[in-house]
């Protein structure tokens, strides 16, 4: 059983107390238990079982305006202790730093309201060997499959944050996720493709054997794969790459990438910087939302932030420090984003694949190629040549590479939004960009 | 050396009992015990961003009977704790019987000494050397723009009880020190990285006012980027510098002779050993016996010795790197390469210090004998697709060279190959091998160890360039 919030309470005001008793003007601190059970299959049999039961614990004390920070999973209140004091003779000798600060107190949350992020439903092991048993039957029913590796992951969680303006709240969290891995062979090539669910409530969890088929066809497919030549051409980004778009943008945003000046889009608020079709939004409060939550790191309350509207960029992503730096006030992303996503374009899937009569269908990419400073992206890619709205053949061994601020301007957005995870977008296309092959 | 036995009711008696008693009827397993110590101090746009401390204990428990592993971690290292995780072990593998082999090789060597870095060099002095960072490259240009720099410093100490009362312990000390530096010229920002570090104390690395050449470099690095092109697109031959460009070793082959990818047959190499993986003359081990390196361990998480394991010798493929699981299911023997980020994580067979061993030709003869490519000397991160073999790995500084001669420098640009083949395109080896600076990270199912490579220059006949100049 996950620890209940009593406990977590008592060890996080023993924390507050001790560090105020050793004279920390401010303090905070974060209490967390999760606990979380996976099985893991291969070639339909059992091969790992992993149990993890883990303690955390983070506090930060504040000496006017100097700051430092433990972290420890010991909670015996000894070691607490311990910690305590080390944490806050590092305080003492630390520089101050004007921006250091608790948030302000107005802008914490207030009321909590519950959005379902939590489902206690128990699905023991025995349960999950059965739900793996029946995705890699479904997985390897073709012959070309060579090999299944499957996993099925239970977590349960709990943390309360509090500091030492009275703040204190917290609430339990849980996920279930199934992910299947298959490689496929022919006499040319091996190749590898995923399919994954994750969910914050058991009963919204794919089917095994959609899971395990959806893996198996993605894989089969790839196999033969060709290297093209190096040209100009557009690419079609699947769903799962494009929201990788996203999350690029958002960590071009953050309140810290722009303070510091190492951001391609500082000082771009309430500049065209996406085609004027397009909009981002960031919600927290979406039901049973993989990234929705109540408040951020820092107990700030957040609300639906509207980052794109029309193209135009209108809010970062601040928290109480980078805040200050920037004279802006907190919008409650300590932490980054929450449930990130792309409004959904007004042309059709069918339609995107057909918009030219040869394109690239992305599919993975490989490699960290986006350097946010410059805006440059250069990555190894696999996908499919597109001709006439249909897959022609499997391609790979090259590299599509552009620079963010040319891509953001010339994105077109099909009408395919689904809410999966905690950053969604519609599948995208981008004309103009450089492949590099033979 | 951490005693784990006197942190709660659980004695070392109590703790042997439980682990004999789990893992009698099982092929293999242990208990493996840790307590870190850890401290990151990070200067950033002028001023001390965060201090932070970290102590983490806890025990991850292991059991093995035939294929399948049970695995039960916990930070409470309690007598009821460990009971529960043994109940756990044993309710998986309740229907699988083993044999437990209670062979494990021994040496006495150690490749560092017992040290605990944070302790050796007081916070005051590190604030000093930050500072000190941060005063001489705001002052060096006017170019400069943002300064980051930090320390980061381990102790980690880990004891490993087999059944029948075995206990193997070693205590590990790891740090690092990195400057990035931001410059601004005429409208263009570029960044440049540089870091330096091993398994000794801060000061082995920072006298003689050591923390100067860090910043000059990273400083270098982003000046030369300030002046550079948009990078060629396409395939063309690609000269590599010595050192650190070792990661497209690490990532083009040594994943792909991992044990456990190759027991399960799902890396591009599986079928390969005793074959012609590499021009001649290409020579490549794992070591992790190389005295203070990042990569290098007296014993694996396993409690096996590391070893120097030659991986491809004169174009030969040799051997994989195992762990004690994937050895035991393949017939052969642990490499001492079995590793884990912490007691959080199941072991899995991973590199140490991978590196490619010198030739006997120079630099100057490899760009001399290029008509259009690039010369490659330092990356950022790389990234392989263990099953179709394909890798890459991204340019941080790189220039063009034509006839026979370096010209200006590239944007950052991914370079792709194909591993199994890639090594057959090497055409020249140099002799200038060259370890990196001792700042690598490996990432493997959400795990990361410290790492070191090592290679002299090589030219590669032919490697696809990602850039945006057709």
């Amino acid at each position: 059983m996950v620890k209940d919030q009593e406990f977590l309470k008592s060890k996080a005001s023993y924390c507050l107390d001790l560090a105020k008793k050793m004279g920390a003007t401010d303090a905070s601190v974060t209490v967390g238990h999760s606990i979380s059970e996976t099985v893991n299959f291969r070639n339909k049999s059992l091969e790992a079982s992993d149990r993890s039961d883990g303690l955390a614990l983070s506090i930060e004390t504040y000496l006017g305006k100097r700051r430092s920070s433990i972290s420890s999973s010991n909670l015996l209140n000894e070691n607490i202790k311990t910690l305590i004091e080390k944490c806050f003779e590092t305080t003492k000798i630390t520089p101050e730093d004007e921006f250091n600060s608790l948030p302000d107190k107005n802008l914490l949350a207030k009321q909590i309201s519950s959005l379902n992020l939590y489902d206690e439903t128990r699905f023991e092991n025995d349960k999950k060997i059965k739900y793996l048993k029946d995705l890699e039957e479904s997985a390897s029913s073709d012959k070309q499959i060579i090999n299944t590796e499957s996993s099925f992951t239970e977590n349960k969680s709990n943390f309360i944050l509090a500091n030492s303006d009275g703040f204190c709240d917290g609430y339990k969290t849980s996920s279930f996720a199934a992910s299947c891995v298959t490689v496929a062979k022919d006499e040319n090539s091996m190749e590898r493709d995923y399919e994954f669910s994750s969910k914050r409530h058991l009963s919204d969890i794919k089917q095994a054997t959609e899971l395990g088929n959806k893996a198996a066809k993605q894989t089969i497919r790839k196999l033969s794969p060709k290297k093209i030549g190096s040209e100009k051409i557009s690419i079609i980004f699947d769903k799962r790459i494009s929201k990788g778009m996203l999350s690029a943008f958002a960590s071009a945003i953050s309140a810290s990438a722009i303070a510091r000046g190492t951001s391609f889009l500082k000082d771009k608020i309430d500049q065209q910087v996406f085609a004027n079709s397009i909009n981002v939004i960031d919600k927290p409060d979406i039901i049973k939302g993989m990234g929705s939550q109540n408040f951020d790191s820092e107990g700030v309350n957040s609300n639906t932030l509207q980052l794109i509207e029309n193209g135009i960029l209108k809010n970062y992503l601040v928290d109480t420090y980078n805040g200050k730096k920037l004279n802006l006030k907190s919008n409650g992303r300590s932490g980054g984003t929450t449930n990130l996503y792309f409004e959904k374009g007004n042309i059709s899937y069918e339609n995107i694949m057909k918009k030219n009569s040869r394109s690239l269908y992305i599919t993975e990419t490989i490699g960290h190629g986006s350097n946010l400073v410059t805006g440059d992206y250069s990555v190894g890619a696999t996908g499919f040549l597109v001709e006439d709205g249909e897959f022609k053949y499997p391609v790979n061994e090259i590299t599509i590479a552009g620079n963010f601020k040319d891509m953001f301007k010339n994105i077109i957005l099909a009408n395919d939004l689904e809410f999966e995870y905690s950053v969604n977008s519609p599948t995208m296309m981008i004309e103009g960009m450089t492949v590099a092959g033979k | 050396m951490s005693n784990f036995f006197n942190k709660s009711d659980l004695t070392r008696q109590d703790a042997d009992k439980i682990v004999s008693d789990t893992l009698n009827n099982c092929d293999d397993g242990e208990l493996y015990l840790e307590e870190s110590k850890s401290e990151s101090i990070v200067l950033d746009d002028n001023k001390i961003k965060s201090s932070n401390y970290s102590s983490d204990l806890g025990f991850g428990f292991r059991a093995i009977s035939n294929e399948v592993v049970a695995y039960s971690y916990s930070n409470e290292i309690s007598k009821d704790s460990l009971k529960n995780s043994s109940e756990n072990l044993k309710s998986t593998l309740k229907s699988i019987k083993g044999t437990y082999n209670h062979e494990i090789p021994k040496s006495n060597k150690k490749f560092y000494e017992d040290i605990n870095p944070i302790e050796q060099k007081s916070l005051d002095s590190k604030l000093e050397v930050l500072n000190k960072v941060n005063d001489f490259l705001r002052k060096k240009d006017g170019s400069v723009k943002q300064v980051t720099a930090s320390f980061a410093g381990e102790q980690k100490s880990i004891e490993i009880i087999r059944s029948g009362g075995e206990a193997l312990t070693d205590v590990r000390p790891l740090i690092r020190f990195n400057v990035s530096v931001m410059l601004e010229k005429n409208g263009r920002k570029e960044t440049g990285v540089y870091g330096i570090g091993g398994r000794q104390s801060y000061d082995d690395y920072l006298k003689n006012d050591n923390w100067k050449n860090v910043c000059e470099e990273a400083f270098r690095i982003a000046s030369v980027n300030l002046e550079s092109k948009p990078a060629p697109a396409g395939e063309m031959k690609v000269v590599l510098g010595p050192g650190w460009p070792a990661i497209l070793i690490h990532e083009a082959i040594g994943h792909g002779l991992e044990g456990d990818f190759n027991r399960k047959k799902t890396s591009a190499f599986h079928d390969l050993i005793g074959e012609k993986v590499a021009s001649e003359g290409v020579t490549i081990v794992d070591d992790g016996t190389i005295d203070n390196r990042r990569g290098s361990l007296t014993i694996d998480d396993e409690g096996t010795p590391t070893e120097r394991t030659v991986l491809i010798e004169n174009g030969i493929l040799k051997n994989f790197m195992q762990d004690r699981h994937n050895a035991r299911l393949m017939n052969t023997r642990s490499t001492g390469s079995g590793r884990r980020e912490n007691y959080r994580h199941i072991v899995l067979p991973r590199m140490r210090n991978t590196m490619m061993l010198s030739g006997n030709q120079t630099q100057d003869e490899m760009i001399k004998s290029v008509d259009k490519g690039i010369f490659a000397v330092s990356f950022g991160g790389g990234q392989v697709d263990i099953t179709s073999g394909k890798f890459v790995f991204n340019c941080t500084e790189a220039y063009e060279i034509n006839n026979g001669k370096i010209g200006s420098p590239i944007k950052g640009a991914t370079l792709i190959g194909d591993g199994p083949s890639i090594l057959k395109e090497v055409s020249m080896v140099g002799n200038d091998m060259m370890l990196d600076p001792g700042i690598g990270t490996c990432g493997k199912a959400g795990q990361g160890v410290p790492v070191g490579v090592a290679q002299p220059s090589i030219l590669i006949d032919k490697m696809t360039v990602g850039g945006t100049k057709l």
